[in-house]
């Protein structure tokens, strides 16, 4: 049995055999990994996705903090089911900003890929306070807390660096205006301003802070992040068959 | 003083230094009191570098009377502390369970909700339990199947407390809201970096006890060792690229995007289980059942052919975690084609297992021990044939986001991990305290709790998985959606009841574990107790 005795030089040295480790399991993440960068039509090509306003960002952060993506996707699949339920298929492009992903796992609670403009600013306040206020069979954890922690955005514009270094395409204006922005998405009364987000940001929506606080709270940032998930993508002007592959 | 003492305790101050210049300057109260962790961690290495050094011989023997000169203080520690991390991670998972049945159980406070406390259940039982018991096994196992001490004397402590130190940052992180996210990797950059120096030594002080063996060969269950060391480090790396907003600031955002990011993400995710919960846990199979059957290993062909095509077949896997999403179809096709392929290489190693027992079959019957690390690889056997199952896109598209995945989970993580890993303990801690196990009688209790309490946990979540991906594309008559999403949330609420009961009822088994080792230790040492037989020879 010569073939087998060959084997033997696996189990003397132990270098060779970390060697034929490494190679024997580095070829599956370099084939399944590698094209993704290269092949085009990894994501689609379609208008309207665009970075996170700071306001989002921020709400975007709170998010991940609190684990959210645990119990909620956002990622609605390719099946009937789901697009009728949730709305039109996720495309990669509308994840192409977003560092980590949050596609998520699990659903105990619903996709919310696309729940932006779909329920009030009211109703989402509601429903993180005490969800069950809203939907009686829900098992949420109430996160009334939010309403209650002033938003900490001090380092926002730090945030927005790095990410443009990461290669999500924020201007030096967009860092440079960021807390002008906060205000002017959680206190729309000032329309100039307001104007000024909606251009850097299109379809950025302005939100009214909690019983006009000087300063957002950190559940304002949640709502506006929910608020945006899923709006970007215009579908009308969504051509599929230009992306398939 | 050697150099390394010197060196370590330099390096030691020199890193509390700077944790606490850190520390100074935080953005936030939670990565202060992390550098302060850390700052009290580096005057604690220097002092207890010093107090070793002023109390040791000036030479530690590398044998004594011919016999090697094991080295079990590492030993000891990590398979004292799997005990504890199990009991507490067991713990927050009937916690977080419970709550899923009574939601207003975290009363709203930020570090009680299911969404901080359930990454701080997996990584204490992934992470925690399941990595102490692989540190003190493949410490124990490398040292008696090579008849050599272990390399180094200062870095195995390195090794084992610097491991223990990460997971207390990322725990409390995760608690305190400090998280990337990621599945199974959720530490942020910081405890990232740390954990990359652990590992590194692992790596070097596994190699160098094999360089210093006496036997030609390297045991069968080194090599999955050294495959799940070399292949846990190429996916850390890989998954966990960062930059953080300052390095006076927990947060930092992963360098990888959306589409390649879930890639990155899944690769990592499911080789987590494949080689943490599976490769290295393979090695304990390899190691404890042979010798508690007093029997050799099945088939030594076997054990090479199922060694390579486990390691190169599980990479691929990955994509079927993301199948109909805006993953490439491409990617997911192949996924699927090898997690169905990887069912062959994954029961090779289950028949090499069970088959070892051949002619030693009736010791089940006598030794609720072997009985406990026989079934594990029988639960091995399951979860394997059901994880191909669920790859296949169809199957899939049913049983993914629901709860049939957490059940396929744990029926590995419970069945295979949890029982092979007390197997294991029941083993290792008799041997290296040299203590005779207290109680065969409470092992057997311990087995028949935890398999019943295995049996609901997973029923449960196969029925309510699979109800509530019929519920979710069930349509009435007319073509619509049958069911709001609210009404499958509310038709789970039994099953999640079910499941924490059977939570409960693994988190009391581990707990007369914990008793029968607190009586173990607290009985006299066994006088001049013959050392246990010498290694296995190494398969031929």
């Amino acid at each position: 049995m010569s073939l087998w005795n060959k084997h033997a030089i696996f189990e003397k040295n132990s270098i060779i055999l970390s060697v034929g480790i490494l190679i024997v399991v580095a070829i599956g993440g370099l084939v399944e990994i590698g094209p993704l960068f290269y092949l085009k039509n990894t994501i689609e090509t379609v208008g309207g996705v665009r970075p996170y306003t700071p306001l989002e960002l921020e709400g975007r952060d709170i998010y991940v903090r609190e684990g959210c993506y645990l119990c909620h996707s956002q990622m609605i699949r390719a099946l009937r089911d789901e697009v009728e339920r949730y709305g039109h298929y996720s495309l990669a492009a509308e994840s192409k900003y977003d560092h980590p992903f949050q596609w998520g796992s699990k659903r105990t609670g619903p996709d919310i890929a696309r729940i932006g403009g779909k329920y009030s600013d009211d109703w989402h306040r509601a429903h993180l306070n005490n969800p069950r206020a809203v939907v009686p069979g829900s098992v949420m954890p109430r996160y009334g807390f939010l309403a209650d922690s002033p938003l900490d955005y001090r380092h926002v514009r730090e945030k927005m660096k790095v990410l443009r270094v990461e290669g999500v395409p924020y201007t030096d204006e967009d860092i440079a205006q960021a807390d002008a922005d906060i205000k002017a998405q959680s206190s729309p009364d000032d329309t100039a301003a307001v104007d000024a987000l909606d251009k850097r940001y299109p379809k950025a929506v302005a939100h009214a802070a909690l019983g006009g606080a000087a300063t957002p709270t950190e559940q304002d940032a949640v709502v506006a992040y929910l608020q945006m998930l899923g709006t970007t993508v215009d579908f009308k002007l969504y051509d599929e068959k230009a992306n398939w592959r | 003083m050697t150099i390394g003492e010197m060196l370590g305790i330099v390096l030691s101050l020199l890193g509390a230094a700077v944790a606490a210049y850190i520390a100074a300057n935080a953005y936030t109260a939670a990565y202060a009191f992390h550098m302060i962790v850390f700052t009290l961690a580096g005057f604690g290495s220097a002092f207890l570098i010093f107090k070793r050094y002023s109390i040791r011989p000036a030479v530690t023997p590398q044998e004594i009377d011919g016999r090697p000169n094991y080295n079990y203080g590492p030993v000891k520690f990590t398979s004292l502390a799997a005990v504890f991390w199990g009991i507490a991670g067991f713990l927050v998972g009937v916690i977080v369970a419970t709550e899923l049945a009574f939601p207003d159980l975290s009363m709203g406070l930020p570090w009680l909700n299911f969404g901080r406390l359930r990454p701080l259940h997996t990584s204490a039982v992934i992470f925690a339990f399941g990595g102490n018991v692989l540190l003190a096994t493949s410490l124990y196992v490398v040292q008696r199947t090579s008849r050599a001490r272990l390399a180094g004397e200062l870095a195995p402590w390195f090794l084992v407390l610097g491991y223990n130190l990460f997971i207390v940052i990322a725990g409390t992180g995760y608690l305190l809201g400090i998280t990337q996210s990621k599945e199974y990797a959720e530490p942020e950059w910081y405890a990232d970096l740390w954990l990359t120096i652990v590992w590194v030594t692992y790596l070097l002080i596994f190699l160098a006890t094999l360089w210093k063996r006496k036997e030609p060969h390297i045991y069968v269950a080194n090599w999955f060792t050294l495959a799940f060391i070399i292949t846990i480090a190429m996916l850390h790396l890989g998954n966990n690229p960062a930059i953080p907003v300052s390095i006076f600031s927990p947060k930092s955002y992963i360098v990888w995007s959306g589409v390649q990011d879930a890639m990155f993400q899944w690769w990592y995710g499911h080789n987590a289980v494949g080689f943490y919960l599976t490769a290295a846990f393979l090695a304990i199979m390899y190691y404890f059942v042979p010798k508690r059957a007093e029997r050799p290993v099945y088939s030594y062909r076997l054990s090479i052919i199922h060694f390579w095509a486990l390691i190169f077949m599980y990479i691929w896997a990955g994509p079927h975690h993301l199948h109909y999403t805006a993953l490439p179809d491409w990617a997911g096709t192949l996924g699927m084609t090898f997690s169905i392929m990887l069912w062959m290489p994954s029961w090779g190693g289950m028949i090499n297992g069970l088959m070892t027992l051949s002619g030693a079959w009736d010791k089940l019957r006598t030794d609720p021990v072997l009985r406990m690390l026989v079934v594990s690889v029988a639960f091995y056997g399951m979860s394997t044939f059901e994880g191909p199952l669920m790859s296949i896109k169809v199957v899939n598209s049913l049983s993914h986001y629901t709860d049939w995945t957490i059940g396929h989970v744990h029926s590995g993580a419970l069945g295979w991990v949890g029982f092979v890993s007390f197997g294991a303990l029941y083993c290792l801690i008799p041997w290296v305290f040299n203590r005779k196990l207290y109680s065969l009688k409470l092992v057997n209790w311990h087995f028949w709790v935890a398999t019943i309490g295995i049996v609901l946990y997973i029923t449960s979540m196969w029925v309510s998985g699979i109800l509530q991906g019929l519920m979710w594309r069930a349509y009435t008559a007319n073509g619509f959606l049958e069911y709001s999403f609210i009404e499958t949330v509310e038709a789970m609420h039994p099953f999640y009841v079910i499941r924490a009961m059977g939570g409960g009822l693994f988190l009391i088994g581990s707990l007369i574990m914990a008793f029968n080792f607190y009586k173990t230790l607290a009985s006299p040492e066994e006088a001049g107790a013959p050392e246990a037989k010498p290694a296995l020879a190494a398969a031929e």
